[in-house]
């Protein structure tokens, strides 16, 4: 082949390489980007059901309750101003306690609970998720001693 | 005063470093000699420097001397001496340290192993070398002193979050600090080529092997990384797609792609400037990588405290580093005159594929890691790409070049003859149809996908194993002439077919833990038994346990296989008291075809707990591949013609016109 014809080829193969490339992000993105938003953010936003979304707060203290089957534990995410009652299915994590900073990924029910397919596990005592230290900011019940950073974070990986 | 001394050296080390940048650069520009003279010795006090600092950090650190803040923050006086150590790395300070350390480090050694460079080359490399280090140094001296002191000094240090007092994990940054640095050497020879306005053969037989290193070494740091996670954050999970881990994936994927690029450099003189490119791409990743998490720019599951002043700094060195690299770039590449012409279908062609593939899904990656920074940043909204996003755009990306890759390395430079590749790969044709029934047959019902992604990995595997099959004339000679082919085989032939063939049983270990795996999350009472992939788990309960430096429950599981007793297995919670934490510790079994995973939960009353329990096949196959792919590196690094350099002058010139005949 000559190098001109060579060298369009190349550029068609990088073309439709792209090409691909584009059509599967644009076709995944939407899908997947998951926003994150505050009870506030939900309450003033009315967000329709079945959308998903991560919700993010502090566990509000004296909330959490165990139901029957041992595995489903429902409790209240607040950000001081507005709530939201989440459920979940399965083990939270080592650090889920009340009074807590928490992130919670999962959708609206039509009555209004937020049912969760994954609590995130933060792996520090100290540690604020930094979307809920916004979230506690904006509705104006940012405790500044919370922002102590915790040492050396939770994983070491550079 | 250790630390006085330590923070003292640190500053030498910067003026050391600031010297090496400019006089020898300048020197070889202006022809005065004298000036140039000075890289190769700045460049062994720039080691020494760094090491006596690094030295005396880890010397505060091993006598726990609590007066200085950065030992303070992460150590305790009753940690053990293994994780005293490794938390000198296991913080923001120490870990840029670290980057300095091993900055300098590949600087010597290229001042060292350099000798048969030509001189202006060699220059021009420590001073681009050293250039980095001012950044880091700077970094160190005015934002992030690890020696700094605090008075009164505390009785006792926060110490290390449990998680990270672990073996896998000590090691961790470490290796990928090798790679990510080991990196900077090709930037560094690549920007010394577009000084000089010359990239050629030599030029490439240079950048493989130090390529080759890193790739090595983050290959292996990344794997421990994933190893890790997978026995100790108690969930099973192997890879998260998580910014964090996205930041050291991404220059591993441009780091592969240069890999490969630099051989046609070397072999075709052809793809210079592209080659040149992917060097700066691949370390500007590295930077990216170790930025992005030390800066706490990310709110990841594991992000990072944050420091304005620090982001600036980093951003500017950034902006500095990447901007002036691709500046450089772009007023010097059209000097850099490519040769050699092919065919689309050679040896080069599928190289070229392989890059455009590799950078590719490299930039899906990065988009999916980068847009919700961008987001943040320019709007305020918070958002995260979840798992979905990656397997969905880089599996199916990624899908064509791994087929590709069994017969890439059995086509002919210049113009192949396609079917007479395939036609070799006869054989590994028949395994995969024969591995894809077997898939059938056993995991009848299951994903689609795992199958087909079983038989890609088994394709891969044998596919690579063709050239080695074919020149050792295994099974067609002697054993003993086999042996001996196979022996004085070119080690790169070895390790290029070892690192194929990791890929391929990766690829299999992924398929197998991906799709079939088998999951049962219950309350168990002691007593109750269940059953999972044909193993019964019975439970014993749950009491209370004590380790060194921790208070744990328990729990006990009875597996039987076939009615005989298997194994017992004990997974644990953990109560740490410094710093208070609570810690899952799952039990792994493993066999043959695969882990058993049990992990014990919340008490829910009447002697009740949570259990997860997982049977997962073919996930150490996961682990078997990444290492067979940084063993196949490192077999290759061992390749005579890969030494230029390294023994005497006189053997680098055989080796090296060995290397141009073949």
């Amino acid at each position: 082949m000559r190098p001109k014809r060579r060298r369009l080829a190349l550029l068609v193969a990088a073309l439709v390489t792209l090409g691909i490339a584009a059509a599967l992000v644009l076709s995944a993105f939407e899908d997947n980007l998951v926003f994150f938003n505050s009870p506030s953010d939900v309450v003033e936003k009315r967000l329709p059901p079945e959308t998903r979304f991560r919700l993010g707060g502090l566990v509000e203290e004296n909330s959490v309750k165990k139901e029957a089957d041992g595995l489903t534990t429902s409790f209240r995410v607040t950000d001081m101003k507005h709530t939201v009652a989440v459920r979940y299915t399965g083990m939270l994590p080592d650090l889920f306690r009340e009074g807590q900073g928490v992130v919670t990924d999962g959708r609206l029910a039509p009555d209004g609970t937020f049912i969760a397919s994954e609590v995130l596990a933060k792996h520090d005592e100290n540690y604020m998720p930094p979307e809920v230290a916004d979230a506690l900011k904006k509705s104006g019940h940012w405790l500044p001693d919370g922002e102590k950073a915790p040492p050396g974070g939770t994983r070491s990986t550079p | 005063m250790i630390a006085e001394i330590g923070h003292f050296a640190v500053i030498l080390a910067l003026a050391v470093a600031l010297l090496q940048a400019t006089l020898p650069l300048a020197g070889s520009a202006l022809r005065i000699p004298a000036w140039s003279a000075l890289a190769v010795p700045a460049a062994a006090l720039q080691f020494a420097l760094s090491l006596f600092a690094f030295g005396c950090l880890t010397a505060l650190y091993v006598t726990s001397d609590f007066s200085v803040m950065n030992v303070w923050q992460n150590s305790h006086s009753a940690k053990p001496m293994l994780y005293k150590i490794s938390g000198v790395w296991g913080n923001h300070e120490g870990s840029l340290l670290l980057w300095v350390l091993i900055l300098s480090l590949f600087g010597f050694a290229v001042a060292v192993f350099g000798g048969n460079l030509p001189p202006n080359l060699r220059t021009r490399v420590l001073s681009v070398q050293a250039m980095i280090g001012v950044g880091f140094l700077g970094l160190l001296v005015f934002l992030s002193n690890p020696f700094e002191r605090i008075f009164p000094a505390p009785m006792d240090g926060n110490g290390l979050n449990p998680l990270l007092q672990d073996p896998g994990l000590a090691f961790h940054p470490p290796f990928l600090y090798l790679g990510y640095v080991g990196f900077s050497i090709a930037f560094s020879f690549a920007i010394a080529a577009l000084i000089e306005g010359k990239v050629d053969a030599a030029w490439a037989r240079w950048v493989r092997p130090w390529t080759l290193a890193a790739w090595t070494f983050l290959t292996i740091g990344i794997a421990l990384g994933s190893w890790w996670a997978y026995y100790e954050l108690g969930w099973g999970g192997w890879w998260f797609w998580d910014p964090v881990e996205n930041a050291s994936f991404m220059p591993w994927l441009a780091g592969t792609a240069l890999l490969h690029s630099a051989i046609v450099v070397e072999k075709r003189d052809a793809l210079k400037t592209w080659t040149v490119l992917l060097a700066i791409l691949t370390f500007s990743l590295s930077l990216l990588g170790t930025f992005i998490v030390r800066s706490g720019l990310l709110n990841s599951v594991h992000a990072f405290a944050s420091d304005p002043g620090r982001g600036v700094f980093i951003l500017a060195f950034l902006i500095l580093v990447i901007g002036g690299s691709l500046t450089l770039y772009a007023i010097r590449a059209p000097a850099l005159r490519g040769g050699g012409l092919f065919a689309p279908m050679s040896r080069e062609g599928a190289l070229v594929f392989n890059n455009l593939i590799l950078i590719t899904a490299l930039a899906t990656v990065f988009l999916g890691t980068m847009y919700p920074l961008f987001l943040d940043a320019l709007t305020g909204e918070k958002v995260t790409v979840g798992p979905p996003y990656f397997n969905a755009t880089f599996a199916p990306l990624m899908t064509p070049l791994v087929a590709v890759m069994a017969f890439g390395p059995l086509l002919a430079w210049k113009r192949a003859d396609l079917a007479g590749a395939l036609h070799r790969l006869k054989f590994a044709a028949a395994a995969t149809v024969v591995a894809l029934l077997g898939a059938l047959y056993f995991a009848w019902g299951g994903p689609v996908l795992a199958i087909l992604g079983f038989g890609l990995g088994v394709w891969v595997t044998t596919g690579s194993m063709v050239e080695i099959v074919e020149r050792t004339r295994l099974f067609r000679a002697s054993a003993k002439d086999s042996f001996n082919r196979a022996i004085h085989m070119p080690r790169s032939v070895w390790g290029s077919a070892l690192a194929h063939a990791g890929i391929g049983v990766f690829i299999m270990g992924a398929a197998g833990a991906l799709g079939w795996e088998s999951e049962k999350l219950q309350v168990m009472k002691p007593g109750d038994q269940t059953e999972i992939a044909g193993y019964t788990f019975v439970f014993d309960g749950a009491r209370p346990a004590r380790g060194p430096n921790f208070d744990a429950t328990e729990g006990t599981f009875r597996v039987y296989r076939g009615g005989e007793l298997l194994t017992i297995m004990q997974p644990q919670t953990r109560r740490f008291a410094n710093p208070p934490m609570e810690t899952t510790e799952a039990a792994i079994h493993p066999t043959r075809m695969g882990d058993l995973f049990a992990v014990v939960g919340t008490p829910v009353g009447d002697g009740a707990y949570q259990t997860r329990l997982y049977r997962k096949p073919l996930i150490n196959l996961l682990w078997t591949g990444a290492l067979l792919m940084a063993f196949g590196g490192l077999v290759s690094l061992s390749d005579r013609r890969h030494r230029v350099g390294a023994p005497s002058r006189r053997r680098v010139q055989a080796a090296g016109v060995a290397a141009q005949r073949s």
